[in-house]
């Protein structure tokens, strides 16, 4: 078969940050009807690749070139207008408006100086037609379900002639069947000569639906591999390889008394969930974006209402109404999302680090006992090395792994019996994720429990004693440490 | 070691501050006298009580634009309770329970029903207003014992006795932001009410708290007032809440919530003070002043703005 044309080409792209070199030098090909997955570990570079394409951010160095002609000055409209979209993970859909307008948003077609609904609501039709669904297009967009919304996000990126479309975890949010509709609209967007762009972490959906895969890896270009030459063990073996071992430390396993059990927990989100952790154990909780995992975490620390289920800590029967009863009973739940829910960005490190355990630091029942709050918080910025002039500096000037110590630090300063994190290293670099693990070590060491959710394979099977999996709100396998294998854990938390 | 933080805005009203005091003293002969100086520190004791409390609230993140029709209502309250043979000190302690129960009730509408602050308190301040009036019957009221005129009329070693209670609130409000545990969480709730949630920090109660002193100082303002005037008036206190809010973001408060400053908002209420008293020397018209005061927002608000861009722009 003759070979096409690429229709999109990356040259050398590199992008460097004061510090770090978030790419260094990659060159990738993307030729029209085909589905080209990227894939690579989180920190690999994937969004960075992205946002060059979509001009979200300018590469340091490179060339893009499309269509034969080389890109200048790229930029979001300008991409777009190439005909080069992307769909995230996060919909940019207005949730008041209906259907036809959040298709045409920014393009509303206009008679006479005024909106052409006639004609929007008729072109809309139109392209959902094309799409395959049959939704009104004056439906607002906030009663469709997620499936449906994400399809109208695509059907917003065929208003302009789609060349280029880059799909960000497109199938993270859906649900089975909401999948299959999703993987029917790619096949028809293959099919008439449009270039898919595919980022998943879910490797049996870039099997089913890619014909080729590049690895990117610490910013690195690794090799572009075709589908049907390669298979998922090799795709992992190419994504990883790295001697797993170096990067964490040795946490000897001595399990002890059960400190934690969590017997039949139900709630909204998760069904009949029921594990024990022990002294001394570092607990893994592996499952993919949706699985239940966090929300589990929120139940048993008192953030979301419990349906029906027990949690017994030291023999003790508790009950967590608020994050105040969970902490009181000696459990802590460092969040998944730090800048939201975990630290408070406009106050100093000092405010921040006594926060959750504001009587630990009292003098009589109201005041602050500044003095102990200064020796401590310069204490923790000490032990867990945390890089600033002074304890006085906002949290909001700290980078990301700054940012994640200071929370943790808060965590600390509690003093509870069971330590749940919650991704405890998303978004921070090499250098900072090493001192976490030490100081998850030194929990342990301590006789605490540490329970962690993680996404990160390496991590989640190199730090955990024991990996607990789950799918769809519900635990779908229990496997430990000298047993485990990504394989393994992959298949449980698929079915 | 202690580290001294200079926000802009702070700093640069008080040069502000300085340069106005310093206007008035050549364009209005009057204004830098011992008599006019106390006059207008009495003047802002009643804004400046209130300034406190909405320091407070708008720290959390909320405002409270009921506090002027509050002012009315404990001014009515009190003089009809007094005009009908009450003692003063009964009275006063009467509306000051009136006050915190009204606060209570403006944190129910946020807590319970989940109303936006400025909402639920757009409605109490219509509300109260009108039950300023239906107490009053729409006419001011007189009689009250001598006693009691002491209150906003009194001195106490030759200062003012409404200027006392208004430094014993401010030093009461800085101790409660800076040094107490609420006080963080006043903060933290501001920051970031989620994570404040997730860090073990009961929201609601706090809420509570803030609109409950708020209340409180309200009432307490409401009394002085009926004190230096000496009449219950049903229209005491209209559009105070304008100005103290004014004060509060003047100095250096953020609306958006977490961030201010009771030394900034002392600025703030001390700047407003000047300027309408400064404006009633030069004979300027009330109508004048109502404009110059917006622009003077306007322009605090645009060089803190400018400020943090370039700052943030380094």
């Amino acid at each position: 078969m003759e070979k096409t044309k690429p229709i999109l080409e990356l040259k050398e792209i590199k992008k460097v940050y004061p510090g770090v070199t978030a790419l260094n030098g990659v060159s990738i090909d993307f030729y029209p009807g085909e589905a080209h997955a990227i894939c690579g570990e989180n920190g690999a570079g994937k969004s960075t690749f992205i946002k060059c394409i979509t001009g979200a951010i300018k590469p340091t160095e490179g060339r893009i070139v499309f269509k034969g002609e080389e890109v200048t000055d790229n930029s979001p409209l300008k991409s777009m207008d190439l005909g080069i979209s992307a769909i995230y993970q996060e919909f940019n859909l207005i949730p008041f408006l209906s259907v036809a307008e959040n298709i045409f948003y920014g393009n509303y077609p206009t008679r006479k100086g005024l909106v052409d609904f006639d004609k929007m609501e008729k072109e809309s039709e139109r392209i959902l037609e094309y799409l395959g669904v049959d939704i009104s297009v004056k439906t607002l967009v906030k009663d469709l379900s997620i499936g449906y919304q994400q399809i109208v996000e695509i059907a917003k990126s065929l208003v302009k002639d789609v060349k280029v479309l880059i799909m960000d975890e497109p199938s993270a949010p859906l649900t089975n069947n909401e999948l299959k509709y999703l993987f029917e609209i790619v096949k028809k967007l293959k099919s008439d000569g449009v270039s898919i762009i595919y980022i998943s972490h879910r490797l049996e959906e870039v099997f089913m639906l890619c014909e080729k895969i590049s690895v990117l890896r610490d910013g690195n270009y690794v090799k572009s591999m075709d589908v049907a030459d390669t298979t998922e063990e090799e795709l992992i073996r190419t994504m990883v390889d790295r001697d797993l071992g170096e990067q964490y430390p040795e946490v000897p396993y001595k399990k002890s008394d059960k400190v934690l059990e969590v017997k039949n927990l139900t709630n909204k989100y998760v069904k009949d969930v029921s594990f024990s952790a022990y002294k001394g154990e570092i607990l893994g909780f592996a499952g993919l974006v949706g699985a239940g995992r966090t929300e589990v975490m929120r139940a048993i620390f008192g953030a979301d209402p419990i349906k029906t289920g027990e949690i017994i800590l030291e023999n003790q029967k508790i009950v967590n109404r608020t994050p105040k009863d969970g902490i009181q009973n000696g459990i802590g739940l460092l969040t998944e999302d730090r800048k939201t829910q975990g630290a408070i960005l406009g106050m100093t490190i000092r405010e921040n680090i006594t926060y959750a355990n504001l009587e630990g630091f009292s003098k009589g029942k109201f005041f602050v006992d500044q003095k102990k709050e200064m020796n401590d918080v310069t204490e923790y910025q000490k032990t867990l090395n945390i890089k600033t002039p002074s304890v006085e500096q906002k949290v909001k000037n700290l980078s990301g792994g700054n940012q994640q110590k200071v929370v943790l630090a808060k965590w600390l300063a509690t003093n509870c019996k069971v330590l749940i994190f919650d991704e405890p290293t998303r978004g921070i670099d090499v250098g900072a994720k090493q001192e976490i693990y030490a100081i998850m070590k030194e929990l342990v060491d301590a006789g605490k429990v540490v329970i962690m959710i993680s996404s990160e394979m390496p991590e989640l099977m190199c730090m955990s004693h024991r990996i607990i999996v789950m799918h769809e709100g519900r635990i779908s396998g229990e496997i430990l440490k000298s047993e485990a294998t990504q394989e393994k854990i992959l298949e449980m938390a698929s079915h | 070691m202690k580290m001294k933080k200079v926000n802009w805005t702070e700093y640069a009203m008080l040069v502000a501050l300085i340069v106005l005091i310093g206007i008035f003293s050549f364009t209005a002969n009057a204004f830098l006298t011992r008599e006019n100086i106390l006059n207008i520190l009495r003047q802002i004791a009643i804004m400046g009580i209130c300034s406190v409390g909405m320091t407070m609230v708008i720290i959390t993140g909320g405002i409270d634009l009921s506090v002027g029709s509050l002012v009315g209502v404990a001014c009515v309250l009190g003089a009809s309770l007094m005009a009908g043979g009450m003692h003063p000190v009964l009275a006063v302690l009467i509306c000051l329970l009136v006050g915190a129960v009204i606060g209570l009730i403006n944190g129910m509408l946020i807590n319970i029903i989940g109303m936006f602050p400025m909402i639920a308190t757009l409605a109490t301040m219509t509300i109260l207003r009108g039950v300023a009036y239906l107490i009053s019957g729409g006419m001011p009221i007189y009689g009250l014992p001598n006693g009691f005129l002491f209150l906003g009329q009194g001195y106490m070693l030759g200062i003012p006795f409404p200027v006392i209670i208004m430094v014993l609130v401010f030093i009461f409000g800085y101790i409660v932001l800076n040094k107490t545990i609420f006080g963080r969480t006043v903060y933290g709730i501001g920051g970031n009410k989620e994570a404040s949630r997730l860090s073990g920090v009961s929201v609601s109660k706090v809420i509570y708290k803030v609109y409950l002193l708020q209340g409180i100082l309200g009432a307490l303002a409401g009394v002085i007032l009926l004190s230096r005037i000496n009449s219950g008036q049903p229209t005491a206190g209209n559009s105070y809440e304008m100005d103290i809010i004014t004060a509060c973001v003047l100095g250096g408060t953020s609306v958006a919530g977490g961030e201010g400053k009771i030394r900034g908002v002392l600025i703030g209420v001390l700047f407003m003070g000047v300027l309408t008293n400064g404006m009633v020397l030069m004979d300027i018209q009330d109508y004048w002043q109502r404009v110059v005061k917006g622009l003077v927002l306007i322009l605090a608000v645009a060089l803190d703005n400018f400020s943090k861009k370039r700052r943030n722009a380094v």
